[in-house]
């Protein structure tokens, strides 16, 4: 009994961790190649939860919804969604110094987080949406449908990880690090500076829609309050940054090992006295945070450091 | 027309001069550390609390303890920017502003830590409001910022036009190598930025905790559109962030008032989003600000 509860903890921890894994990534692409700071994470990621949520639930009289789509549509949709948000984000701020696309990217979350509140003809409000599906619910029954939706996010984790491959290696994403590293000799080089920083902006934030999608679809409920997005946030920034930004592999090495530490500590903090047990998970907090200036003082390139793809040359 | 002047126009000064003060910092911080300081919400959220504890014990009027919490701040603020800011000083500056967001979770939990995480007050019950020629009826803590935010313009602009250190605040501001090689000691003008900037963010987290309630969230709530009123006064212009922070004070109280018909012109659910409108309206067709700022 002891063993199976073990096995269905590291289920759920895989399957935390993949969707992390999946915010990783997009935010590797964002940050680790292009150089963007994005501050709204949790903002793109309640778009893509959303949005997939409202697509694929039965009709409900207390939200919009009924359009009852299979799940993968659902993902799609969250990935236009969520992109379409970080265009507009980034179409205004990418010109302007980092800061500003880092306070506009907080803004738009926190917009977004007030339509949601607000609006209860879309998303019922702080009472949230209910009967979420899962994908290829009908294979299984009981918690073997937590192993099913295990493989699916992974699934995702691979597809997501080969398109950033892809991309990393592809002369798209040179370009992107030419421009990361030495603006003006990329601009003169003849490289649109502006537009390759939208479309990395907009790759990103589509993939954090995916990863929010996921999680909508993993927990089947979702409210404003479900949450904390300032967490989510800074957790995905710890974990790239741990895990070696730049580095695709290191985005989901990192996720797994924070998101291991941080679930795994709240095990041992919940046997604590209760009024411990409240205040450990500040403690956390306060550790993470303090971890995040270690990680940038010594430790800037991560577990997996950034590492050029090969320069391969056509056989003649 | 007493009642659009008693229930919005002194609200919105009063909030206006809690953003104002808050936007001084951030806006000296960006014009002369050179980023954006997303740690100035809670270090406000930390002197407030500073304030709270010494309420407990000493019983007087909670703006009288103000000190304490300044004092706390300067000192937080200080030790922050020694181990964790200055480290990464050589680096683009990108990383201080990722390591700032850090820094404002450590200040949050600790003060959840120490404090705890619930609401809390300064006092209970219902202060009568001051009559003002027998028709406009004003809260006595709207009419204290407003005058005290007032009295430190007027002081923040001695300082900095008079005084040789506030002088030479403004030179790094506008050419941080001329000013080095000119002689000026920039770490003096850096240890100073932040003893103003986490000065006035105590005393902004003073009034807007007294104007509702003591809370961890209190500070990252206005850090938004202390950001917008930073950015429209012209980053580096601590009186552009002043005025920047009237205007938008005003501009999310206002917004709710019925101007045209009975209902509010924008639902009092959506103000907080009115900072942030103005702030893109403005990144998009005037980035440098209101006041001719610079634009990083």
């Amino acid at each position: 009994m002891e063993l199976t509860g073990l096995f269905f903890y590291a289920v759920s921890l895989l399957i935390l961790g993949g969707i992390y894994a999946i915010l990783c990534l997009a935010l590797n692409v964002q940050w680790g190649m292009g150089g963007l700071f994005n501050a709204g994470i949790a903002g793109f990621y309640g778009v893509g939860a959303y949005t997939s949520a409202i697509l694929t639930t039965p009709a409900s009289s207390k939200h919009l919804g009924g359009f009852g789509l299979p799940v993968p549509l659902g993902l799609i949709g969250a990935a236009i969604l969520a992109g379409l948000a970080g265009w507009a984000v980034a179409k205004i701020c990418v010109r302007l110094k980092s800061d500003y696309l880092a306070m506009a990217s907080i803004g738009i979350a926190e917009i977004l987080r007030l339509v949601i509140v607000n609006e209860s003809w879309l998303t019922n409000g702080s009472l949230g949406l209910s009967r979420i599906p899962r994908p290829l619910a009908d294979l299984t029954t009981g918690r073997m449908g937590d192993v099913v939706f295990l493989g699916f996010v992974w699934f995702v984790v691979l597809l997501v990880y080969l398109a950033a491959s892809r991309l990393h290696d592809s002369p798209w994403g040179r370009s992107l690090r030419a421009i990361r590293d030495n603006e003006a000799s990329a601009a003169a080089t003849g490289k649109d500076v502006e537009k390759f920083r939208i479309q990395t902006f907009v790759i990103g934030c589509a993939i954090m829609g995916i990863g929010g999608a996921l999680s909508a679809h993993y927990f089947r409920f979702l409210s404003p309050t479900a949450t904390d997005p300032l967490l989510v946030t800074f957790l995905v920034w710890v974990m790239l940054m741990a895990g070696g930004s730049g580095n695709n592999r290191g985005a989901i090495l990192g996720a797994l090992t924070i998101w291991t530490l941080w679930s795994v500590t709240e095990i041992f903090t919940n046997r604590l006295p209760p009024e411990w047990a409240t205040r450990s998970s500040f403690i956390r907090m306060l550790l993470v945070g303090l971890l995040l200036q270690v990680v940038l003082q010594r430790f800037r390139s991560g577990l997996l450091p950034e590492k050029s793809p090969p320069v391969k040359f056509r056989k003649e | 027309m007493i009642e659009f002047v008693n229930f919005y126009l002194f609200p919105a000064l009063a909030i206006g001069s809690i953003y104002a003060l808050g936007a001084v910092g951030i806006s000296m911080i960006f014009g002369i550390l050179r980023f954006a300081h997303f740690a100035h919400g809670d270090l406000m959220t930390l002197g407030t609390y500073g304030v709270l504890a010494m309420a407990a014990i000493v019983p007087v009027n909670p703006l009288l303890l103000i000190p304490f919490g300044i004092a706390l701040t300067i000192v937080s603020a200080l030790l922050v920017d020694r181990y964790f800011y200055k480290p990464l000083r050589e680096l683009p500056t990108i990383y201080t502003v990722i390591s700032s967001f850090g820094i404002a979770l450590v200040f949050r939990s600790i003060v959840q830590l120490v404090w705890g995480s619930q609401n809390q007050v300064f006092f209970t019950g219902v202060k009568p409001p001051m009559v003002l020629f027998d028709t406009f009826r004003v809260s006595v803590l709207h009419l204290q910022a407003v005058i005290l935010t007032a009295i430190i313009a007027v002081l923040l602009h001695y300082f900095l036009t008079v005084t040789r250190t506030g002088r030479s605040m403004r030179a790094v501001a506008d050419d941080p190598e001329l000013a080095e090689v000119s002689g000026l000691d920039t770490a003096k003008v850096i240890r100073w930025t932040w003893i103003i900037g986490a000065s006035l963010a105590a005393i902004a987290g003073t009034f807007a905790a007294l104007n509702t309630s003591v809370h961890p969230n209190l500070g990252w709530n206005l850090l938004m559109p202390m950001f917008a009123a930073a950015i429209l006064g012209g980053i580096g212009k601590p009186m552009g962030a002043m005025a920047g922070g009237f205007i938008i004070g005003l501009a999310e109280e206002l917004s709710s008032y019925h101007w045209i018909g009975d209902d509010a012109l924008i639902s009092p659910s959506y103000k907080t989003a009115v900072a942030f409108v103005l702030m893109i309206g403005l990144l998009i067709f005037r980035p440098q600000g209101l006041f001719k700022g610079r634009l990083l």
